[in-house]
């Protein structure tokens, strides 16, 4: 039996590398699994209050978030390969056109 | 006793993956990575007791969602990341940032210690597929023929994105 | 109103002029020149009936009753401070507005043949008749503050009149000269005013005069001598005396009939009214009352040596009318208010006869004013000629003529006056043997001897007769009736004040005994009949010396100026430039301003501060702009710092949130 922080704190490490990773990494899709990696992150923390509060509610959300990761990832990478069909680069600096 | 040796193995390669993510250059790596982070996690989730969302989690997230970035990583050759110029702001607003966060959560963690110090472990009445199911088709049903919706919305941007240009 | 109050309907003495301005004023440029004429003409012509008409039904009301105050608007009203639009009878005012409006018709009838052939027809009686619209104003005012309305008004008129050719650079900034100097003068004026105020509580004569008669000598010496310093330094704005003078020489660029109006018998005799009316304050300052001296008499002096040497028929009137006005201030300056009353009356008379005389010399003469060119228009123009004999020699102040008697009762108050010196009785003396001579000088320049023809520069206005001075011919009858009625009161205009010592009774200065002497210390009384008529005849013996010389020099022996001033060389070449006093003014005052203004508060206040801070308003809003743009890079890893920093904050937002 792990004490709830236990569970909690591993949701923060890897919450924060995931927000690490998407501020120093430079490939487009690496940037992309980084936010998956954030999204894990937050659905452990859901489930492990869902254990601890004993409420099935949370296991439902995850669930959806799960949904929407998945269209969210379908939809976001076939941008990545529209925006790499014109700019040959998946370097996110050089996508800098939207600028004033 | 099981559960916290469980626990602390699984943690670990938990966040060994996570760091590796970070430190590979190419992204099959990172992408890689990541699906070990996912059984990891998925096996956390077992320790918790909820089969159903561990079972969903190896399912679709490792292994549809992760296949597809694979498949779009060897679609556009993705190369080894090239180097240019840093950015100012993510480095000295972002990185100050996320320590603030870590500390934060050490903090709110220290802070609250005893609320959390309660044990918890898997439940045999929760976290069944039929719980969940009479959840999902029940009180929540709307929201998932919703998101039946989403995912249709989502296949028609897909394709439409990334098909051939205009000829 | 009951009907013992008698009612003399004061106000409509300025309102008929004034609607005479502003129907030429608004509707002259459609109208004819004889309609304008008329118009001028008829409203000015029935302020002078109403004038005299008021004044008549005066002398019937007993003393108790003057002054006759008429209340009309109120006009101010804030706190304890009440000042209304009131007019204000008694005979110093009576004597002042039979003046104003009757020597103003009579030049209001001239001024419609001089003005004949000039633009602007309309306009000029427009002006004048809003000129008389003020004066009378001025002279009716029952406060004080009334009479800065006219006071300024008068300074207003006389701007637009000194200015009337306004396309000549000279007189439009003669009029401005005129104009600034003035306002020099009115701020002395105004602050008396504030003190004044401060003081009595009250603007008002009546209120004014009650309360300092009330005073005690010593403590408010102070006081009532820095109000009548002030009051000075309005009036020698006004009347051009010394500092004040520089304008009237310059406001000769005006046509002749306003230099006759306004700078000989009117407005210049503002200042003089003032301090006559304000006798009260400035017997009770003895100081003030030297300084008043001190500057007529200087003045007098002054203006009578530049007078010597200058050729334009005009500018020799204009210096004899400060000159003459310095008479006035002496006058007041010994406490003999009533002498300069009426050296005033036959002041007005005589200059304005010289003037509108120089006036017909110039528009026979097709414009030429200078008199070195005239000479030998004695046959040719001969009522001008005679009316102008009779001009001179009443401003030399040969008997019986008018100006003797008021000229002897002011020298003669110089003397014996308790405020009076030797000195000053001296130099009076020396300015009226000066003032024979440069008078005759002109006399005889003008109209005897040879006609000179033009070696001295061309004519001034050409009047639109296109002559060159050939065709000389006598001026209209509309001109020339004036003049005889002018010569005709310059002759006997001096008979209401034949002093005790040579028969009369000195009915003048008994008349305005009740507004001029009720306050003062008495002046010398006519006690002393022998030395009234040694004064008399020293005068006249005086006189005849600057006739003699004027004589010798430029009817007998015409070669005696040349020689006299080519020996007098720096000397003369000084006087004739009028002592550089207006280069020096310049120097010393107006290219300092003139630096100020353009160095400190255009460059910098102006240019460098107001238009600095306007323009940095926007240049900022520009730089900052530029500064934030930089946030939209395009480059998503900045985004996502940014973004980062946002979460950071959102959650220790909630942490401490959920701490409370």
């Amino acid at each position: 039996m792990v004490p709830l922080a236990y569970y909690l704190g591993l949701s923060a490490i890897l919450f924060c590398l995931g927000v690490l990773g998407f501020l120093i990494k430079r490939n487009i899709i690496t940037i992309f699994i980084c936010i998956e990696l954030m999204l894990n992150a937050v659905n452990l923390s859901f489930v492990a209050f869902s254990a601890y509060l004993k409420n099935l509610n949370a296991q439902v959300f995850v669930f959806f978030v799960m949904v929407v990761a998945a269209a969210e990832a379908a939809v976001g990478l076939a941008i990545i390969i529209a925006v790499f069909r014109t700019r040959e680069t998946l370097n996110v600096d050089r996508v800098n056109l939207l600028k004033l | 006793m099981l559960h916290l040796i469980l626990f602390f193995i699984f943690a670990a390669v938990c966040i060994a993956g996570a760091i590796n993510l970070l430190a590979q250059s190419h992204p099959i790596n990172s992408a890689l990575s990541l699906i070990v982070v996912m059984g990891s996690l998925a096996v956390l989730y077992l320790l918790l007791g909820a089969e159903f969302v561990a079972a969903i989690q190896i399912i679709i997230y490792a292994g549809a969602v992760m296949v597809l970035f694979i498949f779009v990583i060897m679609l556009l050759n993705a190369g080894v990341e090239e180097h240019s110029g840093k950015s100012y702001v993510a480095w000295f607003i972002g990185i100050p940032s996320v320590t603030v966060l870590v500390g934060l959560a050490v903090y709110s963690l220290v802070l609250y210690q005893e609320k959390s110090a309660p044990a918890i472990g898997p439940d045999p009445l929760l976290g069944s597929v039929q719980e969940i199911a009479h959840l999902l088709f029940g009180k929540f049903l709307l929201p998932f023929e919703v998101t039946s919706v989403l995912i249709l919305i989502a296949i028609m941007g897909a394709v439409v994105l990334a098909r051939r240009g205009e000829s | 109103m009951n009907s013992s109050e008698p009612n003399l309907y004061l106000w409509l003495i300025p309102l008929l002029p004034l609607i005479g301005a502003a129907i030429n004023g608004l509707f002259g440029h459609r109208f004819s020149k004889s309609v304008v004429a008329t118009v001028g003409l008829v409203f000015v012509a029935a302020a002078f009936a109403m004038s005299a008409w008021a004044s008549a039904q005066l002398l019937h009301l007993p003393q108790s009753k003057i002054p006759y105050i008429e209340d009309h608007l109120p006009w101010i009203a804030a706190g304890g401070f009440h000042v209304d639009f009131s007019f204000y009878l008694d005979q110093l005012s009576m004597v002042m507005i039979l003046v104003v409006t009757g020597v103003g018709f009579l030049i209001h009838v001239y001024s419609v043949g001089y003005m004949e052939h000039e633009g602007g027809y309309y306009r000029f009686f427009s002006y004048l008749n809003l000129f008389m619209f003020f004066m009378l104003t001025l002279v009716l005012a029952s406060s004080y503050l009334l009479m800065f309305v006219g006071w300024e008004g008068v300074g207003l008129a006389s701007y637009l009149l000194i200015g009337f050719f306004f396309k000549k650079d000279s007189a439009a900034n003669a009029g401005k000269k005129a104009f600034i100097v003035n306002r020099i003068g009115d701020f002395g004026f105004l602050i008396a005013m504030f003190l004044m105020f401060q003081k009595f509580g009250s603007l008002n004569f009546s209120d004014v005069f009650a309360k300092v008669s009330r005073l005690s000598g010593e403590s408010s010496a102070g006081i009532l001598t820095a109000i009548a310093l002030l009051l000075l330094l309005g009036a020698t704005g006004k009347s051009a005396q010394i500092p004040l003078y520089v304008w009237l020489p310059d406001a000769m660029e005006g046509p002749t009939p306003v230099s006759a109006l306004i700078h000989a018998a009117t407005m210049v005799t503002a200042g003089v009214y003032m301090v006559a009316r304000s006798n009260f304050i400035f017997s009770r300052a003895p100081v003030a009352l030297a300084v008043v001296a001190v500057i007529g008499c200087v003045t007098a002096l002054f203006a009578a040596t530049i007078g010597m040497a200058q050729t334009d028929i005009k500018r020799v009137l204009a210096y004899s009318t400060i000159s003459q006005l310095g008479y006035m201030f002496l006058a007041c300056g010994v406490a003999a208010y009533s002498a300069a009353i009426f050296h005033l009356m036959t002041h007005a008379f005589f200059k304005a006869l010289l003037f509108l005389c120089a006036g017909s010399v110039i528009h026979a003469l097709g414009g030429e004013q200078d008199m070195r060119n005239m000479g030998g228009l004695r046959k040719k123009i001969p009522v001008t000629f005679w009316t102008m004999t009779i001009g001179t020699f009443a401003i030399a102040g040969f008997p019986p003529l008018a100006g003797f008697f008021s000229k002897d009762e002011i020298l003669f108050q110089s003397l014996v006056s308790p405020y009076g010196t030797k000195i000053l009785w001296a130099m009076g003396l020396i300015t009226a043997g000066i003032t024979s001579f440069y008078m005759f000088r002109l006399w005889f320049m003008t109209f005897f001897g040879e006609r000179r023809k033009a070696e001295h520069g061309a004519g001034h206005d050409d009047h639109g007769h296109a002559n060159n001075g050939d065709h000389v011919h006598e001026s209209p009858l509309i001109m020339l009736a004036p003049l005889a009625i002018l010569a005709f009161f310059s002759f006997t205009g001096g008979w209401v004040n034949i002093p005790k010592a040579l028969g009369g009774g000195n009915r003048f200065d008994q008349f305005l005994a009740p507004v001029l002497n009720a306050g003062a210390a008495a002046t010398a009384e006519h006690e002393n009949p022998g030395l009234e008529i040694g004064l008399a005849l020293t005068s006249v013996f005086v006189a005849s010396i600057g006739l003699a010389i004027a004589w010798l020099f430029y009817y007998k022996r015409r070669d005696l100026p040349g020689k006299v001033t080519a020996a007098l060389n720096g000397v003369y070449t000084l006087v004739r430039d009028k002592y550089r006093v207006d280069e020096l003014y310049n120097w010393l005052f107006v290219q300092p301003v003139i630096k100020l203004s353009r160095n400190f508060l255009w460059q910098q206040v102006d240019v460098g501060t107001i238009d600095a801070m306007v323009n940095e308003a926007a240049d900022s809003a520009q730089h900052i702009s530029n500064e934030a743009r930089r946030m939209q890079s395009g480059n998503i890893r900045s985004y996502a710092g940014w973004v980062a920093l946002g979460a950071a904050v959102v959650v220790a937002y909630m942490i401490w949130a959920g701490l409370q």
